[in-house]
């Protein structure tokens, strides 16, 4: 909300600067966003009256007018289309400086002398559109300096009110707050009430006085619409942030301003019979004054007359019964709409006003008939015209209640840490309009009709604490029992993978949870997405059923950007809809592409397949201390190579997948090189297991080699799972040191050499026993596994 | 016995001269062999008289140690300059640069997370986290939040449906802590979170680290000596913070705080748009209505709550200027941290 701060000093002047007093309101809660000056910076501008003009001899589009600044009569060349005699404008005259640091000498335009610059509105900073010279009011001081006629030594202070503080969203409440933390007295403009001169009145209905437990109308006859505001009104509004419309709009706008009170005039002679306030009938129509015309709900109040609806309570008025230069009798309303029945109706319909804006975070509910005597005083001195008696009608048990709240200064020096003095507390709950009553431990008080935020004792140790000073409150340091914090020693922490995978060169990505849709469908075609109603863009409307998007996404990213090798993971959560529950995984996902290491002199060039990414999960596998738990078999998956693709899983249950990019589904993402990701539920891998100590053998081991042939479609972990079932207690280590197919292998066979470690804890092995084991071992394979044996 | 001496001087200079091992094995049998010239001469000495034979065979024996010494420095001496030709064949540019893996790294963000974590923790805060798509009574009602109410429209809320929502801070695992535990507790809930609002300076999803701390005693004091603390330790220095009246439903009194500009000191720059303070969390004490929706007695207890967005803190700690470059993830910008 923006506010002129010399309006507010009409009401309340402390002695500070702008700064220090923005300063001073922003630290008691009522934030100041910016300050601005109310016009650019210029010197040198009068009034002045165009007496006559004439076209330029050699310029179609300029006219030579002779202005009058009071003192002397000037020739000034000026091409705007409304230089007209009898205009009053701002000159510039020779040695005006204006924004931009435009400085006017004396000239010839096409030929012909001119003594300074007619003005646009525009070229002084004082509004943003371009539309010909601005007009300045007839009785406008020839001569003078404009800066002073139009008061522009002046700021406009913009505020960011907290939707608690209806009260300040008009300048009284503003300047209470002002007058509050300086301990200054606030004047308020003239409120006394106006005598009606005429009887005429409308009935008025409230048909849905929950809504609206408060109406006040006014009739106003011969008015004369087309009299301008005045220019102070005008001005007014404009450093607001309002446009002037015409002298009843603007009044009712300035109340606005003014009071927070916002207003409404309907032109009398389209009320048709009287005022109603009613709900709306369903689907009933109504064209708004912004032009749009909107199909009603029941759930929403509108001031009709007996025949339709005039306006959308609260927001907006309607077209049809909108007062107009021609209007000569008018209705003006002052009402309050229960704010919890207004609020989200202006949103329903797409509209935000200031009016809704007001009445749904609470509009003061006594205020309605000051602001009609307000507007009334004004719309009189401007528009003329004779004004009836005020009407009001109150549905007092829906007026907003009241209860007293109890303050107890223990309870002060409980939340805020210290006692305030007694008298402090007063001074501030007296200042802020409450009924202050003390009792023995505290105070009782009453609370004002614009206080919608007062209504529990904590409410009341804000204000206090706020308007004290939150920076002028004690510091201290928290004390609490010291707590014992048990970890298991066996859980693998996040921290200790991500470092672990960083010291293996990865780096950590963080992508958007949700995804295009198309992406999801791409690596997860059965699986319906959660889908959000209002996403942000088409690229991320559904929740990610897997990090494995993302992250390719990201690893693509960078690929188009030159990087010859990525290497990724995120850890994040999985979103996984089914028709009875929604789980929200905690997942792991590691991506690499490129170059298997860094371009260097040493390094063995050649890019990254299956089995280096496959290493890194088993050095993390490795962590748990559980290695042997996890396992990987061959598995299809849509999105991945249907040869390099393996579920993992953990003691047999599937804790996620690892695989190469479906070179198809790179085409289309547009790359060609491998790229292999993985992804593993998180509570999955970080279960470890506590280290526990074995004897060391003292004894030698024996090792010995075996070359076998085996079909190619052997898995060779299970053919070694199936070694480690026979080959004896004494077997201590099991490792295949070489896969080979090729020349001299039959080309649906592979080759395989496995390395078999003995060794005892109490005696030296003997041959014997050895081969008594790979003689086991030679049979298994053989028999299960049509082996033959090499050499 | 006369051609001792020559023989000595013969053998000598053979030594001397000799360039490898295998040439001074040779000389070793040549002269101190079983058939050597050393061991002719000792043999020779039986031709001798037992008077002459003594000394004569002292001299022979004193050449002989003479030789067998100085052959075995000549070798030491070629072991040595072969180990030495070894070593200069073998030196390598120690400037190279090393083999293997190279390092990556955490992302800002969890680097930032965790420096909080590490900062509440030690002293006694758990690190607690909840689901991402939360129902809207966690999220908002149980916050004092209800439907409509204008605190909803600040929160631009992403929705699966009426009922479910993006959470639009962490607020709601505070909410699932107050319901399943007793007071006193002390915890921060740190995750991602998810707001409507996309532009220069907002991001749809983004990181909030929240805390609570609720026990029988806690003020507004403590809630600003441990916030300045915090502010303090993470900027590693000392900074003017303050705190200003500000309005969120679940917490009375509100404040947002404050630091004194990081990048110009409270001067005025383009960071803290000229007016010397930075916005960098929110926080107050808990609303009695908060407490009683988790079943609180609220004249015993009292907490307070605090919650600050870290991509804005971990910008203004390492100087990023562009929050999208968080979700971009640019190897360029990752390599940074």
């Amino acid at each position: 909300m923006k506010i002129s701060e010399q309006w507010l000093r009409e009401w309340v002047s402390p002695a500070l600067s702008t700064e220090e007093l923005a300063h001073q309101v922003t630290m008691a809660g009522l934030e100041v966003d910016a300050i601005d000056d109310v016009s650019a910076v210029f010197t040198g501008v009068v009034v002045a009256e165009i007496v006559g003009t004439r076209p330029h001899p050699d310029a179609d589009k300029l006219r030579i007018c002779q202005v009058n600044i009071g003192t002397e009569s000037l020739q000034v060349v000026c091409g705007a289309p409304n230089a007209r005699v009898g205009l009053r404008a701002p000159l510039a005259c020779i040695n005006a400086e204006l924004p931009g640091g435009i400085k006017i000498k004396r000239s010839k335009l096409r030929g012909v002398e001119s003594q300074g610059m007619l003005c646009a509105a525009q070229e002084l900073g004082l509004s943003t559109a371009a539309d010909g010279l601005m007009e300045l009011p007839t009785d406008a001081p020839l001569g003078s300096d404009l800066r002073q006629y139009l008061n522009l030594n002046d700021k406009i202070i913009e505020l960011s009110i907290t939707p608690n503080r209806a009260d300040c969203l008009g300048m009284a409440g503003v300047a209470r707050e002002v007058g509050l933390l300086n301990n200054l007295p606030v004047k308020e403009p003239d409120y006394a009430s106006v005598d009606e001169s005429i009887a005429d009145t409308v009935t008025i209905d409230l048909a849905a006085n929950e809504y609206c437990p408060r109406y006040v109308g006014r009739v106003i006859r011969g008015v004369d619409v087309s009299r301008p505001s005045p220019l102070w009104v005008q001005e007014r509004l404009r450093r607001c942030g309002i446009r002037s419309i015409d002298a009843v709009v603007d009044v009712t706008n300035y109340i606005l301003l003014e009071l927070g009170q916002p207003m409404h005039a309907f032109d009398l002679d389209k009320v048709q019979g009287g005022i109603v306030v009613r709900t709306a009938h369903e689907d009933e129509t109504i064209e708004l004054l912004d032009g749009q015309t909107v199909t009603l709900r029941s759930d929403t109040l509108v001031i009709a007359d007996h025949k339709r609806p005039l306006a959308l309570a609260g927001i907006m008025g309607g077209k049809s019964s909108a007062v107009s230069g021609a209007s000569k009798d008018i209705l003006l309303e002052a009402a309050f709409f229960t704010p919890n029945l207004l609020a989200g109706k202006a949103r329903s319909y797409g509209l935000h006003t200031d009016s809704s804006y007001r009445f749904e975070r609470g509009v003061d509910f006594q205020l309605q008939i000051k602001a009609m005597e307000r507007a009334t005083r004004m719309l009189l001195d401007t528009v003329g015209g004779s004004a009836g008696p005020i009407q009001e009608v109150v549905s007092q048990q829906y007026l907003p209640e009241r209860p007293d709240v109890i303050l107890r200064s223990a309870r002060i020096e409980k939340v805020l840490g210290f006692s305030l003095p007694t008298d402090e507390v007063e001074r501030i709950l007296l200042g802020l309009g409450l009924g202050v009553t003390e009792t023995a431990d505290g105070w009782i008080c009453a609370i004002p009709s614009w206080r919608f935020d007062i209504s529990i004792e904590v409410d009341l140790l804000e204000e206090v604490a706020r308007v004290y000073g939150y920076n002028r409150l004690p510091v201290t340091q928290i004390r609490a029992d010291l707590k014992i914090n048990a970890r298991p020693e066996s859980a693998l922490s996040l921290r200790h993978v991500r470092r672990h995978l960083s010291a293996r060169g990865f780096r950590e990505a963080i992508t958007y949870s949700f995804i295009a849709p198309e992406l999801q469908r791409l690596f997860d075609p059965t699986l319906s997405p959660v889908a959000l109603k209002n996403p942000i863009s088409a690229e991320m409307a559904v929740m990610r059923t897997s990090l494995l998007p993302g992250l390719v996404n990201a690893a693509l990213y960078n690929v188009k950007r030159q990087q010859p090798r990525v290497r990724l993971f995120e850890t994040g959560l999985r979103f996984l809809q089914s028709e009875t529950e929604l789980r929200q995984v905690p997942t792991l996902a590691m991506i690499c592409t490129g170059e298997r290491f860094d371009e260097s002199w040493s390094n063995n060039a050649g890019g990254v397949d299956f089995f280096d990414l496959k290493g890194d999960l088993e050095s993390l596998f490795a962590l748990t201390r559980s290695s042997e738990d996890f396992g990987f078999e061959a598995q299809s998956h849509p999105a991945l190579h249907p040869g390099q693709t393996a579920k993992i899983t953990r003691k047999g249950q599937p804790a996620g997948i690892i695989g190469a990019l479906h070179p198809s589904v790179g085409a289309a993402l547009g790359i060609a090189a491998p790229l292999i990701v993985c992804e593993i539920a998180l509570d999955v891998l970080l279960q470890g297991a506590l280290p526990k100590f074995t004897e060391l053998s003292k004894f030698p081991e024996i090792r010995r080699d075996l070359a076998v042939v085996v079909d190619k479609s052997v898995a060779a972990a299970q053919l070694m799972r199936d070694i480690r079932g026979v080959a004896g207690i004494y077997l201590t280590d099991l490792r295949l040191f070489d896969v080979y197919t090729g020349k001299g292998i039959d080309p649906k066979r592979k080759s395989l050499a496995l390395g078999l470690t003995f060794r005892d804890q109490s005696r030296t092995l003997d041959d014997e026993v050895v081969n008594l084991a790979v003689g086991q071992v030679i049979d298994l394979l053989e028999k299960n596994y049509n082996a033959e044996l090499r050499n | 016995m006369e051609n001792l001496e020559p023989l000595t001087q013969e053998a000598k200079a053979a030594i001397a001269a000799a360039n490898d091992a295998a040439v001074l094995e040779q000389l070793r049998v040549d002269y101190l062999g079983k058939k050597g010239h050393i061991t002719g001469l000792l043999k020779s000495l039986a031709g001798l008289s037992a008077e002459d034979r003594p000394k004569a065979g002292a001299l022979i024996n004193v050449v002989k140690q003479e030789l067998q010494d100085l052959i075995g420095e000549r070798k030491k001496a070629l072991e040595a300059v072969a180990v030495r030709a070894k070593l200069d064949q073998e030196t390598l540019d120690v400037s190279l640069p090393g083999r293997g893996q190279s390092t990556g790294g955490i992302h800002p963000v969890t680097r930032t997370i965790e420096r909080m974590e590490d900062f509440f923790s030690g002293i006694g805060f758990d690190v607690v986290e909840g689901p991402e798509i939360e129902d809207d009574y966690h999220n908002f009602e149980a916050l004092n939040i209800p439907a409509h109410h204008p605190a909803r429209a600040m929160h631009d809320t992403f929705y699966v449906n009426d009922h479910t929502v993006l959470r639009t801070h962490t607020s709601p695992v505070q909410v699932r802590v107050m319901e399943s535990q007793e007071p006193p507790l002390r915890i921060i809930c740190p995750g991602r979170v998810y707001r409507c609002d996309s532009d220069l300076t907002h991001s749809p999803m983004f990181h909030q680290v929240e805390g609570l701390l609720i026990d029988e005693h806690s003020s507004f004091a403590d809630l600003k000596g441990l916030i300045e603390d915090f502010l303090r330790v993470f900027f590693e220095r000392e900074l003017a913070v303050r705190f200003r009246p500000s309005y969120f439903p679940f917490t009375e009194p509100s404040a947002e705080v404050d630091i004194q500009c990081v990048n110009c000191g409270g001067q005025g720059c383009r960071v803290c748009s000229s007016t010397g303070w930075i916005e960098v969390m929110g926080c107050g004490m808990v609303h009695p209505r908060v407490f009683e929706f988790s079943g609180i007695d609220t004249e015993r207890y009292s907490g307070f709550a605090f919650g600050m967005g870290v991509e804005r803190l971990a910008m203004l700690r390492y100087g990023v200027n562009d929050l999208r470059l968080f979700y971009d993830n640019d190897l360029r910008f990752l390599g940074q941290f």
